[in-house]
């Protein structure tokens, strides 16, 4: 995916995307007809090159669709469902009601999660990236719990959060804190210190250092984090719902399992999987805006 | 004669962590509104001097005075031109212009109006709500040439500004630099590893021994301003001129 000002449709917002020599900057901001030309031609092959790259995506997804729809037709019901039958066993739950309750009851539990993993991450990845007393003395466990496969801890949440919701939140909040903790904490870390200096030799106050340099240049890694801990979110809602009392989508996928009735045990796997999608794509595509400058350059 | 406007009195910064000294013993003055450049070897500590003279790093021995008094952090009246253009890639260029000013306590309406004037300035009059990354090398050194210049200082500390840009555009940023002078006098404090740039930009050049770094000679450049950087490339005394510094520059050179 290209970001939206790399597609030269920047021209249109009023600022200048063409680089004049330096020799005539001023004169050089109105483009000649012939640069014009060729400006248009760059952005019909741009135009044709994504045209091309929708197509083939476009052509992929169906070609997988046509083959699990025929494959699946030989299989027996009781194994196996081709997505038409996905979809129609889709729209008989959702006309029936029971599918948004249960849904809504695994997402809410999920949102909450991901909010408290996304507030305590980011406060305290920026928190150990710049108390250097925390950063020596928590980055082991830190690490260490990273790298923990978090159901392990299941059972221990449960003894201590009990089966309800709050369990739950607590399995999805650990599930999503640790990738947002790790980025912030390099995003904070990793700030230029030579902007630092810039910042310095223009006499900047403490407090103004963190809204011009330090934020600003940790939140490309932020947005990073959530990107990761979305998909891990996810995850631990599906698992929570599994392993602690089965309740929302993992009662779903557990009641259709044992009726054997697999098209419907599909229709929320298929929603979780384009809910991911959804997700992770918009958190990227929020990385291209919010840190252009990263990706400038790869077309030269 | 007047008191020097920077004094620069055996000063000595070591590396840190190290026995081992970037410059010892470095003393020179720079007067009112002279252009003084200063080249060496690499790892002379020039970048180091500049720092040290910014108030950004301190002194390991020695002092450095501005107008009389010792500087201890970056003084208001002093900006920095890095070599690495230092602009911040989530600001505009208009922002970028405009940061200096939000900490020297000016109000915002002349702030506004200082930032057209040093983007006029520079020639970027257009640029003015693009990113730094839209812009070309050298367009973006303009910028930081004008962040530096709307804060008004009496002193420019350059460092190596020009280093990152190619030939071409570099020749054209020294001419540019020198007519915006001309309008602006400044005392400057230029870093280069160009004994060209050093002799068409100065009014005096200081060679710098190897590591630890000190004063080898000063060199007065014996051209007026406004200067024609053309004429000057073609006069045959430049070139002798510029043989001096090279062999004073030479045995430096390991």
């Amino acid at each position: 995916m290209r970001p939206r000002w790399a597609r030269g449709d920047a021209v249109s917002t009023g600022v200048p995307v063409r680089r004049p020599s330096d020799g005539g900057a001023s004169a050089a901001t109105v483009p000649s007809a012939a640069q014009r030309d060729v400006q248009s031609a760059a952005a019909r092959l741009r135009r044709r090159r994504r045209l091309h790259d929708l197509t083939v995506r476009a052509a992929s997804v169906c070609g997988v669709l046509i083959i699990w729809e025929v494959g699946a037709r030989g299989i027996s019901p009781l194994l196996f469902a081709p997505p038409s039958r996905i979809i129609a066993a889709g729209a008989q739950m959702v006309a029936s009601g029971e599918l948004w309750p249960y849904l809504g009851l695994s997402f809410r539990v999920a949102a909450i999660g991901m909010l408290l993993g996304m507030i305590v991450g980011i406060a305290s990845g920026v928190l150990i990236a710049r108390v250097r007393l925390l950063d020596l003395s928590l980055e082991p466990f830190v690490i260490a719990l990273y790298s923990t496969p978090m159901v392990a801890l299941i059972p221990l949440v449960v003894i201590w959060a009990g089966f309800g919701d709050g369990g739950k939140i607590v399995v999805i909040f650990l599930f999503a804190v640790f990738p947002i903790l790790l980025n912030t904490y390099q995003g904070v870390h990793g700030v230029d210190a030579r902007l630092l200096e810039v910042a310095r030799s223009f006499r900047t106050t403490e407090r103004a250092l963190w809204g011009d340099v330090i934020l600003p240049s940790a939140l490309p890694f932020i947005v990073a984090g959530l990107r990761l801990a979305v998909g891990r979110a996810l995850i631990g809602m599906v698992i929570a719902d599994l392993y602690t009392s089965v309740s929302g989508i993992g009662y779903l996928i557990v009641r259709y399992a044992q009726n054997l009735q697999i098209d419907r045990l599909l229709v929320p796997v298929v929603i979780l999987s384009i809910t991911g999608v959804a997700l992770v794509q918009g958190l990227r595509w929020l990385e291209t805006r919010i840190a252009p400058w990263q990706f400038a350059g790869r077309d030269d | 004669m007047t008191r020097p406007k920077i004094q620069v009195e055996s000063a000595c910064r070591m590396f840190v962590g190290g026995t081992v000294s970037a410059f010892e013993g470095l003393s020179f003055d720079v007067y009112d509104n002279e252009i003084l450049c200063l080249v060496g070897p690499s790892g002379c500590g020039k970048t180091t001097l500049l720092r040290c003279i910014d108030g950004l790093v301190p002194l390991s021995a020695g002092r450095i005075l501005l107008d009389g008094a010792a500087v201890t952090g970056p003084p208001p009246r002093m900006a920095m031109v890095f070599q690495h253009f230092g602009l911040f890639p989530w600001k505009t260029v208009e922002a970028n212009i405009a940061y200096g000013l939000r900490f020297a306590n000016v109000p915002r309406p002349e702030a506004a109006s200082r930032v057209a004037r040093a983007l006029r300035l520079v020639g970027l009059d257009a640029f003015g709500p693009a990113y730094p990354y839209q812009l070309s090398g050298g367009m973006q050194q303009r910028v930081g040439l004008a962040r530096a210049l709307a804060i008004d200082p009496d002193v420019l500390l350059m460092d190596e500004p020009f280093a990152a840009l190619d030939a071409q555009t570099r020749e054209i940023l020294q001419e540019e630099m020198l007519r915006i002078l001309e309008q602006e006098r400044k005392t400057i404090v230029f870093v280069t590893h160009s004994i060209d740039e050093a002799l068409l930009l100065g009014d005096r050049v200081i060679v710098l021994t190897h590591r630890p770094g000190r004063v080898r000679e000063t060199v007065t450049v014996p051209y007026g301003r406004p200067r024609s950087l053309e004429a000057m490339r073609a006069d045959p005394a430049f070139g002798a001129l510029r043989a001096r510094v090279w062999n004073l520059l030479r045995p430096e050179i390991q």
